[in-house]
């Protein structure tokens, strides 16, 4: 066993003459929470569908647990531990959280020659796996569309651990919420830690990532600029390099000259 | 969710028991979010209705009761293929079509080239769910809106079975099927009759009426009635309650996520599409067998009638919600409205006119029923 569940070695990914990563490393620890910082454009979705086996790395090494690996599909990732929840979910409003929760893995059990989805204990796993995470099921055979959008997010973590995850991709799971259920769903993060999974939060919101985050590491424009532990650093250090301290002098810059020219104007 | 539902211990939720957040709801209410409650209460209506208005008309007597039964019974047939095709978010406008082609299927091999019946039948059944793997290939391939795909199968198979018929034929009607098919099992299973010696002993007891010479007046149950329970059972059964089943309403209510999750949407919507397909062959077998006859024309605008009774059976157009019991009584009100309206002696242009109030009404409660249930 390796010190690092997974690792990226001088990783580069080009669609055509585009570079969208270039060279970057990356230690994932079991039992961590690993967060990607960055804005728009830092290359943030790109490294992690090329941690999920959507995108495979054009350049450099992936190591999974110590093994140098290349995933054929999401799929293959997913079959070796590798869980990615994106923003969208993939959730349906229209069906019950059971059924939900099994989609696409439903548990049978054999009437005579038929095979049945066994509802009754998949409602007991679902609601355990959700009362795990800490969220009280009202009901399991209900319809999500009912559910708030951070019970959502959870009910998809939960999906992600019951079904073996190692490592869990998080897409900004913060992004549409709101301040009390961005804060249910880090304590879901925090949960998801404590029982030894490793977690890769991805996220521009520093506030949501510095309290639950062991470690950081920092993207911008498709190079990484650094990984960090927290102990090395604060947070005002990360808002300075993600918002570039020089971008922000030129932006201070900018801003002076349009009133100096709005000034002009009025006189 | 809220904070202080954060500070309630998990271990306070015992599984089994009842839960605080859960509002008590009344059953009305409970029963307000399924699918079947809107075509059941509305069978009900229509049923009161026709008991007070043609009560004594005969609509209710054993030989009235097997007319609208039937009725229903075929379009029963369609609407449960249809029912599952929109529940997993596609439709099929060819089905009326394919009623003529596959009935063209049985009866010109069986008539003109001389095959044995039997193989006509599976020759119709195989031919009809190829065309519908088609349909269903060319949507999940290219992508293409299953209403303009089977809207251009309605016109294609509609044209080859009047093309194919005259060519072959030089006739668009063909009859005399009944002759050939006298002995055989195979026809006998769409054409046929059940519980004959049932009948017979329920008129020799006087429990129903019979004609001067002592036979009673209904002498069985046609086998379409048959298939519409079987097909209902069997299909109502796949969808609630095994693991297909969680894939039809994934593949209809959001494709995407559940191709996410591994779901095979593309193989769930073609083997629904070849499933329409058979069931309209069932229909198409049922009526060469019965009348003895296919004709070119037949299955006119059925596919029409078919999503009536699924969308009055709660189903969402949109797909990923729906029922196919509900479907079921769609088709049953549909046909003991069609044959009220005959036993009344009301003009029949008025069935038309309730058809079109029952369907938008239909929408218009199922859209209620989708913002309750998704919250919105």
């Amino acid at each position: 066993m390796s010190e690092f569940i997974l690792e990226l070695k001088k990783v580069s990914r080009y669609f055509g003459s585009v570079i969208a990563l270039k060279d970057i490393d990356m230690q994932v620890k079991l039992g961590e929470v690993h967060c990607l910082l960055g804005d728009n454009g830092a290359g943030k979705s790109t490294l992690i569908k090329t941690l999920a086996g959507v995108h495979p790395p054009s350049d450099g090494e992936f190591l999974l647990d110590g093994q140098p690996i290349a995933f054929a599909s999401p799929k293959d990732a997913l079959d070796r531990g590798i869980a990615t929840v994106y923003q969208d979910l993939a959730l349906v409003n229209l069906m019950s959280v059971t059924r939900n929760f099994f989609m696409g893995r439903e548990i049978t059990k054999k009437w005579g020659p038929i095979n049945v989805f066994d509802t009754q204990k998949a409602n007991d796993i679902a609601r355990e796996g959700l009362a795990q995470m800490g969220i009280d099921v009202r009901d399991p055979e209900h319809s999500i569309g009912t559910m708030s959008g951070g019970e959502r997010q959870c009910l998809a973590i939960a999906r992600a651990i019951h079904f073996g995850a190692k490592v869990l991709i998080l897409d900004e799971p913060t992004a549409a919420l709101g301040v009390k259920q961005s804060a249910n769903v880090l304590k879901v993060v925090a949960k998801a830690r404590a029982r030894g999974l490793a977690v890769i939060l991805i996220t521009h919101n520093v506030h949501h990532a510095y309290p639950v985050a062991d470690r950081f590491t920092l993207l911008n424009r498709g190079k990484s600029l650094g990984t960090w532990k927290k102990s090395d650093i604060s947070r005002e250090e990360i808002l300075e390099m993600m918002a570039g301290g020089q971008e922000l002098a030129d932006l201070e810059a900018e801003l002076a000259e349009f009133d100096r020219l709005d000034a002009k104007q009025a006189s | 969710m809220s904070v202080n539902q954060q500070t309630i211990p998990v271990t306070q939720s015992a599984i089994g028991e009842g839960d605080e957040r859960v509002r008590r709801e009344s059953f009305l209410k409970k029963m307000l979010t399924r699918p079947e409650l809107g075509s059941v209460s509305g069978a009900l209506l229509v049923f009161l209705f026709f008991a007070i208005v043609a009560g004594d008309s005969g609509m209710f007597n054993a030989d009235g009761i097997l007319n609208w039964s039937t009725v229903s019974a075929q379009l029963g047939i369609l609407a449960i293929g249809a029912c599952l095709l929109m529940i997993a978010g596609e439709f099929d406008l060819s089905i009326g079509s394919m009623i003529g082609f596959a009935g063209m299927m049985i009866s010109i091999p069986a008539l003109y080239w001389g095959w044995p019946v039997w193989f006509c039948i599976i020759f119709a059944f195989a031919g009809a769910m190829f065309i519908g793997f088609l349909n269903g290939y060319i949507v999940v391939r290219t992508g293409l809106p299953s209403f303009i795909v089977s809207l251009a199968f309605l016109f294609i198979l509609r044209g080859l079975t009047i093309a194919l018929s005259i060519l072959f034929t030089n006739k668009t009607i063909v009859s005399g099927v009944a002759e050939v098919a006298q002995e055989d099992v195979f026809a006998a299973a769409f054409g046929g009759e059940i519980g004959t010696g049932f009948f017979n002993y329920l008129a020799s007891v006087g429990w129903i009426e019979t004609y001067s010479d002592g036979s009673p007046i209904v002498t069985g149950i046609p086998m379409v009635i048959v298939w519409w329970l079987l097909l209902a059972c069997i299909s109502s059964f796949v969808l609630l309650r095994t693991k297909y089943g969680n894939w039809i309403f994934a593949s209809g209510g959001d494709a995407k996520a559940a191709k996410n999750v591994g779901v095979p949407t593309d193989k769930v919507k073609i083997s629904l599409f070849m499933f329409t397909a058979f069931c309209a062959t069932v229909f198409a077998a049922c009526q060469v067998f019965e009348f003895g006859s296919a004709a070119a024309d037949r299955g006119l605008l059925k596919e029409f009638e078919a999503i009536i009774a699924v969308v009055i059976g709660g189903a969402l157009l949109t797909g990923g919600y729906g029922s196919v019991v509900g479907a079921c009584f769609g088709a049953l009100i549909f046909g003991v409205v069609q044959m009220g309206i005959f036993f009344t002696g009301a003009d029949s242009d008025w069935f038309r006119v309730f058809l079109g109030i029952m369907l938008l009404a239909a929408v218009l409660f199922n859209n209620f029923i989708r913002k309750r249930v998704t919250g919105a």
